[in-house]
């Protein structure tokens, strides 16, 4: 009984389908607001860059090295002479592209082996959540920096190795979901009909696994953007001339008593992105979360 | 002897299944299905009665192969189908579906109702994607709905309208047996009629064959052609419909009749209403002999020892009891006597066995849901 219970608040919401809800406690849920709004805002800026930024974030000026704020540089230039702003948005683009593509790879991972787990239980689950846990006993970042290293710098090296390391959590929350979604009755009536194994998990337990993982999409792509500056940081990401946030705050740190500003702007766009996405996250689960509805936020 | 092979379209025989207590048991578990023997004849609707947790839920799902029996036989049109692996069972899923109790989580909240009921005509290929659209709006007209409700998603309909969506998903396969698990008891009243009747038509109208599980005896009597009666795992009673509510043998079914309240009885006659005493007793631990000793009021010395088989005693009604066993009856031939003789003894074993509050009962309780 509570098993269909819990699945039923979290499958059925009662004013339409799961999206719907959603949107609407997120509507109600002001930190998850704020989130998305500064997400929507860095994903417009990072596509709209070609059109928005003054300068061409590759223009060297070597005449105006490190030069404070102006009426023409709004946030002054770097050691080179280019243009932090046109440098920032153009670095958008790479440390959001690169946090999205992390976590749809490690999702792509993970969300099968989840749901092979979770559905098909016995062995099978007991050998893939061993595999899972293994995994999580790496330290994270530090196998994605022994990895960026020994692949050679790049960034679709870090891409990769965080993939490999980052799909654990959704193997195990698609797994527990997916052990819930399996018990319901619309499952039985599709192994009653004849419907494959591989149809179910894809058609009916899947689709009811996505408000999780949309949840976890939406924290690991904070965290992702953080890992990426930090191996960018450490100089295993990004390459030059490319422009990244963690490349900037790396370059700008050395002058940080000349011009501040250099090392803090980026420092604020990757805080501003990470706590982004961390508030929608936790304006997700909460909405998700049953034993929390009704409850004005 | 009507039972010939040739009638039954499902049919088990000695069917047991057995959920294991733990994980790794070696012990045998608990007996939901416990050796029975059933014959449902193509175009009848079988009633199938019991309390919560005597395993009618189990036994309709065996029966299906949905659930694997720990022993016995499960025959479909003449085959055995009992352990058959998935790819072999896919020709009988074609002809066999289950309706289910609960309309709400029946239903893949995700899919619109039309891709719920076009997937089972795509797996056993009465469709392809161009020319299922005007098959999903004939069987939601069958059922009752508008089909240009095929679009919409499971949340946007009642209760009522969901259970017709699930008939419409059964019958999508062209079924010849559909076991039908309380299909009603999560419904209103008003459309709990309405459910009914429209099983009766689909009988009517497609010689379809109906396993009908309920626990409402007054539901049951109007579906049903035959009722079996289930106690613990074991079918006690099995009869044409008139029989079971007229002419009931056996104690469980004369004690589950008279528990149906009734409107017009008469104050003198309610006080000579046996009411059963005592609760199910854990299927974990089932008495010994005929299950139903402890709480029947004719209990006598062989009940205790013996299973008393299923037997025919009249004609199509057949009643697992030892008061109607051959030689017992020449020994208690008085069955009045018998009862009145009750008052002043306890059941046998009674005390013991009758158990209010246990956790295995609560469990083998919460598995139904699932």
């Amino acid at each position: 009984m509570a098993i269909t219970d819990v699945a039923e608040k979290l499958l059925v919401p009662p004013s339409g389908g799961t999206f719907a809800a959603l949107a609407s406690s997120i509507r109600r849920h002001r930190l998850a607001s704020v989130g998305l709004i500064v997400i929507v805002v860095l994903c417009l800026l990072a596509l709209l860059a070609p059109l928005i930024a003054p300068f061409d974030p590759y223009h060297q000026d070597l005449y105006a090295v490190l030069s404070p704020p102006s009426a023409q540089h709004w946030l002054g230039t770097d050691n080179l002479g280019r243009d932090l702003l046109s440098r920032i948005l153009y670095g958008a683009r790479v440390s959001l592209m690169t946090g999205l593509l992390c976590t749809f790879l490690a999702a792509a991972i993970g969300v099968p082996i989840g749901l092979l787990a979770g559905y098909t239980g016995g062995a099978m689950d007991a050998i893939l959540m061993r595999v899972t846990d293994a995994f999580l006993c790496f330290p994270p970042l530090i196998f994605i920096l022994a990895m960026s290293a020994a692949l050679g710098p790049g960034l679709s090296n870090v891409i990769l190795s965080f993939a490999l390391f980052g799909w654990t959590g959704f193997a195990r929350i698609v797994r527990g979901q997916a052990l819930l979604v399996r018990e319901l009755p619309f499952i039985e009536a599709a192994r009653a009909t004849g419907v494959s194994r591989f149809r179910i998990m894809w058609r009916h337990v899947f689709p009811n696994t996505l408000a999780p993982i949309i949840v976890a999409i939406s924290i690991t792509v904070g965290g992702a953007i953080l890992v990426e500056s930090g191996i960018s940081f450490l100089g295993l990401g990004v390459q030059p001339p490319t422009a990244s946030w963690g490349k900037e705050l790396r370059v700008g740190f050395t002058y940080l008593e000349v011009v501040p500003l250099f090392s803090l702007a980026p420092g604020l766009m990757i805080s501003l992105a990470v706590l982004g996405f961390n508030f929608l996250g936790d304006g997700l689960r909460d909405a998700l979360d049953p034993r929390l509805n009704g409850f004005d936020r | 002897m009507a039972d010939t092979n040739s009638g039954a379209l499902v049919e088990a025989e000695s069917l047991s299944v057995h959920f294991p207590r733990h994980r790794s048991a070696t012990r045998p578990g608990i007996a939901a299905v416990d050796r029975i023997d059933l014959k449902i004849h193509r175009g009848e609707i079988l009633g199938l009665v019991g309390e919560s947790g005597c395993g009618k839920s189990t036994l309709a799902r065996t029966l299906l192969g949905l659930i694997e029996p720990s022993g016995g036989v499960v025959r479909f049109g003449g085959d055995s189908i009992g352990n058959l692996p998935e790819r072999q069972m896919r020709p009988y899923r074609r002809r066999m579906q289950i309706v289910f109790q609960d309309p709400y989580s029946s239903l893949n909240p995700r899919m619109r109702i039309g891709e719920t009921i076009a997937e089972a005509m795509f797996i056993h290929g009465h469709a392809t994607k161009s020319d299922a659209a005007p098959l999903v709006a004939d069987l939601l007209k069958l059922v009752g709905l508008d089909p240009a409700m095929a679009g919409r998603f499971p949340h946007e309909f009642s209760g009522g309208q969901r259970q017709r969506i699930g008939i419409a998903r059964a019958l999508a396969v062209r079924p010849e047996f559909i076991a039908c698990d309380e299909p009603v008891s999560a419904l209103d009243v008003s459309i709990q009629a309405q459910i009914v009747n429209l099983l009766h038509d689909l009988r009517e109208k497609m010689g379809l064959t109906f396993l009908f599980v309920s626990h409402d005896l007054a539901v049951v009597r109007h579906i049903s052609d035959r009722v079996a009666i289930m106690y613990l795992g074991r079918i006690v009673e099995i009869a044409p419909k008139e029989r079971v509510y007229d002419e009931p043998l056996h104690p469980y079914t004369q004690a589950l009749l008279l528990a149906v309240p009734v409107p017009t009885r008469t104050s003198q006659k309610r006080s000579a209403r046996k009411v059963m005493q005592g609760e199910v007793p854990s299927p974990l631990n089932p008495p010994s002999g005929c299950h139903f000793h402890p709480r029947c009021p004719h209990a006598f010395a062989p009940c205790a020892l013996k299973q008393p088989p299923l037997r025919e005693v009249a004609t199509g009604h057949f009643v697992a009891c030892h008061l109607y066993e051959p030689q017992q009856r020449s020994a208690e031939p008085d069955h009045a006597e018998d009862s009145a003789r009750r008052e002043g003894q306890t059941p046998h074993g009674g005390g013991s066995q009758v158990m209010s509050t246990n956790p295995g009962q609560m469990i083998e309780r919460s598995g139904e849901y699932r």
